[in-house]
């Protein structure tokens, strides 16, 4: 893992402290303890509450790439308007490289570049303009803007389209300017809420290829909000899980998996009506998650070739479309560790 | 909750900040407030090439529809019905832009949680705002201005003053930008942001074309209440014997209901995008 954060040091500057500052580890990005938010829906007799985070700890280190993982409504998106001044916790301390969140918000726009998943206010200004203006907006003088906004868009591959308004790009074009927008200014920390939905691999890789440079030069802090496991698996250092509000596990993707034991993922998918008589069909039928004509099983490697031999030699071959015998995924230890939902997106 | 305004400024250009550290990291600095205001200005401005360009068509068309309504109606023998005819003609077109799709841009905006990216960035609320209002205000000089050429010559009114509108614009735009931003980022619902834009506009249409010499008391007290209707009554008082202390005082009212509605949507702003 990538420690970048070392080569801060403390004392860097003239001016006397503020109050709330320097007290975390000097390694520390994010210190949250106990944050928790409720939110009330619903108009009078259907009214519910609904506990969006519960007594949430992170520890999110200096120049790491830390993931929240978790299906949708599992709090992600609350917890990082939280962390980035948007929101303000009904209880729960939130520490930003040293300084105090909840009590002073206005701190965390000086630090942090926030990628949210709406580009509302953007839509109607062209690439180049959306990206310079928010440069402006993070006070670099007129020609610095400029600069910052023409590195940023030859570095993204954004050449071709900097003078087309953003309403009229693609989804994962638009996505990937409004990444553009958060790179640009170079803030120590970048927190962004599903920067890569509906881009193409090549957009990707160049959004990571882009980050990673950020990181190694300047030891950029990464807090990516993911729905996505295999992006998860690939690009993050630690990853905390959340569930229905809550942390259910905090470690690196080999640790996660880890906790799966040596269990591997069986998947059917069938083109007819199963043979429910066959023994080898029965059991995966008792055991497997169905999601229309997808089976999915997690077994010891061992039953998984035998039920699969059996499968593949017997009656049921005839109406199997297609299977897979894999390793386990970071899904596979969101759902060992109790997550409650699907909706985890792979690839 | 407190927000940005109390925090240090510092220079635009400043590449570091020179604040106080937190564990070795400065924060970069807050954007100016004249910094901040002329970006979100110009990225507003561009938004013309997209989108403004036919609402503007609009607004004209339909001023120029209402005076040829009301060429039929009012008496043009009238010198005062002629001027509130075009007068109030001419300010709709600020009510339409300024107030109406203002208010429902800013609805839009916070429907789409879109307002937290100003949130998120150095940048003071009252520069967004006051960027935004400003960029609406301009939005309506053209259409103003043609409104205002068209209608003295359908009625015969002097030209001579037209200048004029360069004040009445920025200072009844304020009011009405004012008043548009308020409605749209208070209003609980997006819908209702819309509907409070549109009622703004038919009070602006209603109470600012009729002569007020034909009101009954009560319609003029309203009139009195709309920002509007001082706008109208300061680019009435440049035709004929232009009477300037007239037209200092309804613009210097504008002006104060500008101040202060953009200092209550400045505050909105702030509300608005923390809950």
């Amino acid at each position: 893992m990538a420690m970048l954060g070392a080569a801060f040091t403390k004392g860097g500057g003239a001016a006397a402290p503020e109050p709330g500052a320097a007290r975390g580890p000097a390694d520390s990005c994010y210190r949250v303890a106990g944050l928790t938010k409720t939110y009330r829906t619903g108009r009078r007799t259907a009214r519910t509450t609904v506990h969006a985070n519960v007594d949430i700890d992170l520890d999110i280190r200096r120049g790491e790439i830390f993931g929240l993982l978790g299906p949708n409504g599992a709090g992600k998106s609350t917890l990082v308007r939280q962390l980035t001044g948007l929101l303000r916790p009904d209880a729960g301390s939130v520490d930003l490289l040293g300084y105090d969140v909840v009590r002073r918000p206005d701190v965390a726009p000086r630090l942090v570049a926030y990628l949210g998943q709406e580009a509302g206010a953007l839509d109607e200004l062209t690439v180049a303009l959306a990206i310079e203006t928010t440069a402006r907006l993070r006070a670099l003088s007129p020609e610095a803007a400029r600069a910052a906004r023409s590195a940023v868009v030859a570095e993204l591959g954004l050449t071709d389209l900097a003078e087309r308004p953003l309403k009229r790009l693609s989804g994962g074009q638009r996505r990937l300017a409004c990444v553009a927008t958060a790179l640009v200014g170079d803030r120590p920390v970048l927190v962004l809420d599903e920067p890569t939905t509906g881009m193409d691999p090549v957009a990707r890789r160049a959004v990571w290829a882009a980050i990673d440079r950020r990181r190694a030069e300047h030891g950029t802090t990464v807090l990516l909000v993911t729905h996505n496991v295999i992006e998860a698996e690939t690009v993050l250092d630690r990853v905390a899980v959340l569930d229905e509000g809550r942390v259910i596990a905090c470690d690196t993707p080999g640790g996660l998996k880890a906790a799966v034991g040596d269990e591997v993922r069986l998947e059917l998918v069938w083109r007819g009506e199963p043979p429910l008589d066959d023994p080898a069909v029965a059991r995966l039928a008792r055991d497997a998650v169905r999601i229309g004509r997808r089976w999915t099983t997690r077994m010891d490697p061992a039953t998984a070739r035998e039920l699969l031999a059996a499968v593949t030699s017997g009656p049921a071959f005839a109406v199997l479309d297609d299977f897979t015998l894999s390793t386990p995924s970071l899904e596979d230890a969101y759902l060992a560790l109790g997550g409650r939902h699907e909706g985890l997106v792979k690839g | 909750m407190t927000q940005a305004l109390d925090t240090p400024r510092t220079d635009a250009a400043a590449p570091t900040a020179p604040d106080a550290p937190g564990g070795g990291v400065p924060l970069a600095p807050a954007t100016p407030l004249w910094a901040g205001l002329a970006a979100v200005y110009r990225a507003q401005l561009s938004r013309t090439r997209v989108s403004r360009v036919p609402l503007l068509f609009v607004a004209v068309f339909q001023s120029v529809g209402i005076m040829i309504l009301m060429r039929g109606v009012v008496d043009t023998g009238s010198d005062s019905a002629r001027e509130a005819v075009v007068a109030g003609s001419s300010v709709l077109v600020v009510a339409f832009v300024a107030l109406n799709l203002l208010a429902q841009h800013f609805g839009a905006l916070r429907a789409a949680n879109a307002l937290d990216y100003y949130m998120t960035l150095p940048v003071r609320p009252a520069a967004v705002v006051l960027g935004m209002a400003a960029a609406y205000a301009s939005f309506t000089l053209p259409g103003t201005v043609a409104t205002a050429v068209i209608g003295a010559l359908m009625f015969q009114l002097p030209l001579a003053n037209l200048w004029a509108l360069l004040l009445v614009v920025p200072l009844s735009g304020a009011a009405l930008a004012g008043v548009g931003a308020v409605c749209g980022l208070l209003a609980p619902r997006q819908e209702l942001a819309t509907l409070l834009g549109q009622l703004g506009m038919s009070a602006a249409l209603l109470l600012g074309i009729i002569p007020v010499d034909r009101m009954p008391w009560i319609i003029e007290l309203g009139r009195d209440l709309l920002p509007s209707s001082y706008g109208v009554d300061a680019f009435i008082a440049t035709y004929g014997t232009p009477d300037w202390t007239a037209f200092a005082a309804n613009l210097a009212v504008c002006a104060g209901v500008g101040v202060a509605m953009l200092t209550v949507a400045t505050w909105a702003f702030r509300r608005s995008a923390r809950n």
